[in-house]
């Protein structure tokens, strides 16, 4: 009789733990198709724009609705554009705060600093659209795009950076905003990996009598490089795919233009102004197409953040 | 000045401008974060009053009302996008750590899951689209909250999963030691464990989409009416803030502002908290 019930117990406990595995199992792999699915789903939604532009979807401008032309040049390249913009403030301003937390900083203020940074990248994206919207757009447009246009527009090579209307919107705008959202990601992340570096290493360059300056550049650089390339193309990731902030101060106009005054637009701003509204099956299928690129080029950016990431990781469990 | 001398002038001062300038970073940071959070306190506590939780939402033209509805609408949604992407996350955090840590298959759903949490939340939006609201030919209630669902369920994932890796080995040996099935070990030592951990993260998960626009603008869309019903459309906090910011009407843009703080002092809120309970993580981790 006691074998009986212990048998029952260990079928039953068996049966059991089939099902967890089961249960989870199936978790596990729902996290996998999901992403393959949102793929396939969004290529599925583009292919009649896919099919009808072609290739050359890629290298028109146009966009023009009611005649059902569409182009995803302009979208594309301002996403591109105001991510560059914003990396090209971000990164260093993040290596900067990175080198003061790290470094520079008393211990008392290292926990309060980086507590307000982290902060930064808690607030939602729309906050920093109204706020580009509301307070830095009639800035930029009453003190520093009008003397852009006086001093710069008329300057070689840099001079086509400062034309356009200096009403404050624009493609720069959009690159500020995108800068300030980003840099907390990168600025902790490098302050990550700036204090796995072995305590040791720094401490025989301050032996030899290295400066501070000359520790960063030539030990806790070169050990973090890749890591802290990650970092960078996982701000760059954030900033491609970016899009309440972006929307609210980019313009929203198909221009092709390198000017930082002018207006311009985004995927994602595309996207969210104009998919609620989009009648014309065309025009839908061109803004599933369009977020089906957005996915890929955000796919490509953060796959090479976790690889650069991971080699790290892999040092640290050593 | 001899040569050497010269030398070390010119470290020093390399070093003094790094440090000058790390330090003007960091104050450039914290200057924005300042001016912005100002910016959402001063205009927002202006529109702040008892009539945004009392009144809907008012039509263009309209110099009163509130944000009932929108309130409302967004409690639901989050809410039961954390019912829905918790427990999944939480089985799939398991499966992760427990049974396929060390596997390729395993790193394949680890790197699956981290794109996808960096992933745009708009294409999140238009993926629920084009599963949900295209074939059934409605916006809902239900489609924003499975679009927020996909934003919580990474999140959720990666935190189970570190947390549940962090419980010493010997826990399991010893339970397993003793006779008591697989499945058992997880749900009454491992999740014990790792509690904390994980209620952080789905903590963090909600603060996340609590501000969330971009993947409820074609899911749950908006309603301007009292709706809890969510099989219909529905408002939520942001995507009435977006619409209302963009406006022309004034009384539409005090409204947003109020939303704008009412939504950052939530967020702020929750990631403050979900910090304590982190740092009162278990003793075991």
């Amino acid at each position: 009789m006691t074998i009986s019930i212990s048998q029952q117990r260990t079928q039953r406990d068996s049966r059991n733990d089939r099902f967890f595995k089961g249960a989870v199992t199936v978790a596990g792999l729902f996290v996998l198709i999901s992403l393959f699915a949102a793929a396939v789903m969004m290529f599925k939604g583009g292919f009649e724009a896919f099919q009808t532009f072609g290739l050359s979807f890629f290298t028109t401008p146009n966009w023009d609705v009611p005649q059902s032309q569409f182009g995803a040049l302009v979208p594309v390249f301002g996403t591109v554009y105001t991510s560059l913009i914003a990396l090209l403030i971000a990164v260093p301003i993040s290596f900067g705060i990175a080198i003061f937390l790290t470094e520079l900083a008393p211990s008392w203020l290292r926990l309060p600093v980086s507590s307000a940074i982290e902060l930064l990248a808690g607030i939602p994206s729309i906050i920093y659209g109204m706020w580009g919207l509301f307070i830095l757009v009639p800035f930029l447009g009453e003190h520093v795009f009008p003397w852009f246009y006086e001093n710069l527009s008329e300057k070689p090579l840099i001079g086509a950076l400062f034309q356009g209307p200096p009403l404050g919107i624009g493609i720069g705008t959009a690159g500020l905003v995108l800068a300030i959202m980003v840099i907390p990601f990168i600025a902790s992340v490098m302050r990550e990996v700036f204090l796995t570096v072995p305590t040791q290493l720094k401490e025989s360059a301050y032996a030899l009598g290295s400066t501070t300056t000359e520790v960063v550049w030539n030990i806790v650089l070169p050990y973090t490089r890749s890591a802290v390339i990650g970092g960078i193309f996982l701000g760059l990731g954030r900033a491609l795919g970016e899009t309440m902030a972006v929307t609210f101060v980019i313009g929203n106009a198909y221009d092709l233009g390198l000017g930082l005054m002018n207006p311009g637009t985004s995927i994602a701003s595309s996207i969210a102004n104009e998919f609620g509204e989009a009648v014309d099956p065309l025009h839908k299928s061109t803004l599933l197409a369009l977020g089906f690129v957005l996915f890929i080029l955000t796919f490509i950016v953060l796959s090479i953040a976790r690889l650069m990431l991971r080699s790290l990781n892999k040092r640290d469990g050593n | 000045m001899s040569n050497v001398e010269f030398i070390y002038l010119k470290r020093r001062i390399a070093n003094a401008a790094t440090m000058v300038l790390s330090g003007l970073a960091t104050i450039f940071g914290l200057f924005f974060l300042t001016w912005i959070l100002w910016t959402t306190l001063s205009k927002g506590i202006d529109a702040i009053g008892p009539h945004l939780f009392t009144q809907m939402t008012p039509p263009p033209g309209e110099v009163s009302g509130g944000m009932l509805n929108a309130l409302v609408g967004s409690f639901m949604m989050c809410l039961l996008a954390v019912l829905m992407a918790a427990p999944i996350g939480i089985a799939a955090g398991t499966y992760l750590a427990e049974y396929v840590n060390h596997h390729w298959l395993g790193d394949t759903i680890r790197f699956v899951n981290d794109i996808l949490l960096s992933a745009p939340s708009i294409v999140l939006g238009l993926f629920v689209f084009t599963i949900l609201v295209q074939p059934t030919g409605g916006f809902s209630g239900y489609a924003g909250a499975i679009a927020l669902g996909f934003i919580v369920l990474p999140v959720v994932v990666r935190t189970t999963d570190e947390m549940i890796r962090l419980v010493p080995t010997q826990m399991r040996e010893a339970a397993l030691s003793l006779g008591i099935p697989q499945w058992k070990v997880n749900t009454q030592i491992l999740y014990r464990a790792a509690l904390p951990g994980i209620l952080t993260g789905i903590l963090l998960a909600l603060a996340r989409i609590s501000g969330e626009t971009a993947p409820l603008l074609f899911t749950a869309l908006n309603n301007q009416y009292w709706n809890t019903d969510m099989a219909k459309p529905m408002a939520s906090v942001p995507v009435v803030i977006f619409q209302f910011a963009m406006s022309p009407f004034e009384y539409w843009n005090k409204l947003a502002w109020a939303g704008a703080l009412i939504v950052t002092l939530f967020v702020l809120f929750i990631s403050i908290f979900a910090r304590v309970v982190l740092a009162r993580k278990n003793k075991y981790g």
